[in-house]
């Protein structure tokens, strides 16, 4: 019996009816919209003005902070504006606009296919070129990965994790990306390895996946790494969660508003192991990632290769157009995804699917009142009570209540919402709450640091 | 049988009379001194325990207003000026009477003028909208209309308006407890001074977009065009991020505002008759007319001592005197400037003045 994580989880259908669709490169649109906050933490500032040009992989902005990240022109010509655009969810973000001319890619960047395995010694050479690479976790949080690969002082590295269950039904573009680009994961993986002090280097995979299990082996083979194998995992939603994988993989649980690193474990996705491997192996920055577009209702499933910043209206027509019967678009999985408000928003580099539901899916069930039958506490892989948090979050003002209850350890997997037989929107008022309780918790710490100093001096 | 009744009763009786005794021993000797007027004061209270004066309830607000050395912290939005008077006179503070307010809906974004660019289904919660995303128009600014005003207002003065989506305010309900302006994400609604007879002159909208965006969101959008605060003629009204404002404590309900309003976005409520906009329209015409004539015949008479003094001397062109001359004339013109404490951009126009006084010579 394969391992999985110990404590709740679901299991909705995988649907992943993509899977047999390789990844293709989607055309270059007319412009491309390159939003400043592409990833977790201080939006970017812009480095080019408007009527500059730029190439393929230049750098536009710069990190705003400490987590903070690149971001690379994903077309060549001409900026033509800087301001503020609508996104996915309909607000303004600080965007670059670039009419496309041409494709002519910045010197110094390898586009071809050869595999280079030869890695460099120097691990703050290879540091160095993550961050100017832009990379970030591809997972879906877009963390900043270069920070996430320099442990604070006193904590040690001892397993790297490469997350391949991709647990969200309907996503196959890590899938696609291990059978096509599994040498290049592999490597991307051993460079990681090597930046932690050569630990060692697990891929964790889920069951519904065997030829990418396969395949990932016969590459380790092929390549002889040694500290480096693939660990089937029980289908099992959300074991992709960072602290759900750590657990289903090293059989250690992650405290309460601790790191991954507190237990020794590093998790990084399969997109970012590549991303990883073109910024150190091929100078190649973060300017593409591959979207998966589905959904029972639209008629061409696939797996696109898309430049960051492309309109998410350019992908659909290129596609054939909206389905008639599409009710709902979502970025990402139907589990964690967001349905998106504004179509002309431009994908991001966390962008990982397009997923079109129909008007049957997407139904709410009218609520009815909560019979106490604990399936939510059942299904919450933190741990937590969904319904007391939910009666605390309506309560409203009940923040000291609903920190001792650890709201802010939700992982808004929405297990509970999906377990929940009489349809109450736990995730929803939940979400709400975790958000005021970070709040108050982030004032105290910056008052207790005010407080600090004050005493310092 | 009756013997049995009888020792019932008096074994209860004695024993109800040594627990009292208990009881009263127990309540001197652990009573607690206090201040007898806040009781005075809570009574005093209208005991809505609503929190809209910041308190836990009315009896918090005594124990407080009691230890306070004045009354200035301290306002009771729903009895309002009767019972701070009250209050005051039980504490021996003096109180400032404070303008009644009331709440005010600042979006008129209704279902027909602000069309829907998306179908919102998820959970009905403002708050929980306004977290997922902007919201189902295309204003970012504007009501969300799942009425959690209307679920935080405790004296149902608060509803949604099934025709425009938008909340009304029941004037004779409200309190001005300010619980519907905590309760909305988008801080629509605003306390305002309610104005003399309810009259009150206010701008019903929030949207901070540059104008062809908020308008293109909204037919009835402050698009932040500024005719406004350049027809008051008593510096009312700000404009400040794409969004114009009325002062209450400076507007003087001339509806001037109102009138030349090219969206609608300013409002005008509980005037006796309705405005009749031509006429103000009119009306403001005319000053502008008598301003614009006053200001030339100023500065053709302020150009002519200029224009011969600066034969003479091209520097004297700029004199104080001439820019003192020329601020007189502009004040004509244009009231918002007249108390503008700078006068170089009156003596710009006296120099322009000066030049087409050359050209016509």
């Amino acid at each position: 019996m394969a391992r999985t994580f110990s404590i709740g989880g679901v299991h909705p259908h995988d649907s992943k009816i993509s899977r047999e669709c390789r990844i293709e490169p989607l055309p270059i649109p007319p412009t491309v919209y390159l939003g400043v906050a592409q990833h977790i933490g201080a939006p970017a500032k812009p480095l080019v003005a408007v009527g500059d040009k730029v190439k393929v992989g230049q750098p536009i902005a710069e990190p705003g902070g400490f987590v903070s990240a690149f971001v690379h022109s994903s077309v060549s010509g001409t900026v033509k504006s800087i301001g503020p655009r609508k996104d996915l969810a309909g607000k303004d973000q600080l965007t670059i606009e670039i009419a496309v001319e041409g494709d002519d890619w910045l010197e110094g960047i390898d586009t071809s296919d050869t595999l280079v395995t030869e890695i460099p010694a120097d691990s703050k050479a290879i540091l160095d070129k993550i961050r100017l690479g832009g990379v970030v976790g591809l997972g879906g949080a877009t963390f900043p990965t270069h920070v996430k690969l320099s442990p604070p002082p006193g904590s040690k590295c001892e397993c790297l994790i490469i997350n391949g269950c991709e647990c969200e039904p309907y996503l196959t573009s890590d899938f696609r990306t291990l059978l096509e680009k599994g040498e290049q994961v592999v490597v991307g993986a051993a460079i990681l390895q090597q930046v932690l002090g050569h630990v060692r280097c697990v891929f964790g995979i889920e069951v519904n996946k065997p030829e990418a299990i396969a395949h990932i082996r016969e590459v380790i083979a092929k390549l002889g790494y040694k500290d480096m194998e693939v660990l089937p995992l029980r289908k099992r939603y959300p074991q992709g969660g960072e602290k759900q994988l750590i657990d289903a993989v090293m059989h250690r649980q992650v405290g309460s508003g601790a790191l991954p690193i507190s237990v020794g474990a590093v998790v990084q996705n399969v997109a970012t192991a590549l991303a990883v491997y073109d910024a150190v192996q091929k100078n190649k920055p973060v300017i593409d990632n591959s979207v998966t577009v589905t959904g029972e209702c639209f008629p061409k499933q696939a797996n696109l290769l898309v430049r960051v910043g492309t309109p998410l209206s350019f992908i659909i027509d290129h596609l054939g157009g909206m389905p008639a019967d599409a009710a709902k678009v979502i970025s990402g999985g139907p589990m964690m995804g967001r349905a998106i408000a504004n179509l002309d928003a431009a994908t991001l580099k966390g962008t990982s699917a397009l997923l079109f539901l129909t008007e049957k899916q997407t139904r709410r069930a009218p609520e009815s009142a909560c019979i106490r039958c604990g399936k939510c506490a059942d299904a919450c892989p933190m741990g937590l009570e969904p319904f007391l948090l939910n009666r605390l979050a309506k309560a409203g003002g009940r923040l000291e209540d609903l920190e001792a209850n650890a709201v802010q350890d939700c992982i808004e997997c929405g297990c509970c919402l999906y377990s929940c037989p009489a349809r109450i929107p736990l995730l929803d008022n939940i979400r709400l709450a975790k958000g005021e309780v970070l709040g108050a918790i982030r004032a105290r710490a910056a008052a207790a640091k005010a407080a600090a100093e004050a005493a310092k001096k | 049988m009756s013997q049995t009744i009888i020792w019932t009763i008096a074994t209860i009786t004695v024993l109800g009379f040594l627990l009292a005794l208990v009881l009263y021993l127990v309540a001197k000797k652990f009573k607690v001194e206090e201040d007898p007027r806040i009781d005075e004061v809570e009574k005093a209270m209208p005991g809505a325990n609503c929190g809209g004066c910041g308190f836990a309830g009315c009896r918090a607000f005594a124990e407080s207003a009691v230890k306070a050395t004045d009354l200035d912290s301290h306002f009771c939005p729903v009895g309002g000026n009767d019972t701070m008077a009250k209050v005051a006179a039980i504490l021996g503070y003096e109180v400032k009477a404070k303008a009644p307010q009331v709440a005010v809906v600042r979006c008129n974004g209704s279902c027909e003028v602000r069309p829907k660019t998306n179908e919102y289904d998820g959970y009905a919660s403002c708050k929980v909208k306004a977290t997922l995303y902007a919201g189902d128009t295309g204003c970012a600014f504007g009501c969300l209309g799942c009425g959690d005003c209307v679920a935080a207002c405790q004296f149902d003065a608060i509803h949604m308006d099934p025709a425009t989506g938008l909340p009304v305010v029941d004037e004779a309900k409200c309190t001005a407890c300010g619980a519907c302006a905590k309760a909305c994400p988008k801080r629509i609604i605003e306390l305002r001074a309610k104005g003399p007879r309810g009259m009150r002159e206010y701008v019903s909208c929030i949207n901070q977009d540059k104008g062809p965006a908020a308008r293109k969101a909204c037919a009835n959008a402050c698009i932040g065009c500024g005719i406004c605060v350049k027809t008051c003629t008593h510096e009312a009204i700000v404009l400040e991020n794409n969004v114009a404002y009325i002062d209450p404590a400076k507007c003087k309900l001339c509806r001037e505002c109102e009138a030349v309003c090219p969206t609608g976005a300013i409002h005008g409520v509980n005037f006796p008759k309705p405005l009749d906009k031509e006429a103000v329209k009119e009306r403001i015409a005319e000053r502008k007319k008598k301003a614009a004539e006053a200001a030339k015949a100023a500065a053709e008479a302020a150009a002519g001592a200029v224009s011969s003094a600066s034969l003479r001397d091209p520097v004297r062109a700029n004199a104080p005197e001439a820019a003192t001359n020329a601020v007189s004339s502009a004040s004509l013109r244009d009231p918002i400037r007249a108390n503008a404490p700078e006068t170089a951009p009156a003596a710009a126009n006296v120099d322009k003045n000066v030049d087409k006084k050359k050209e016509e010579a």
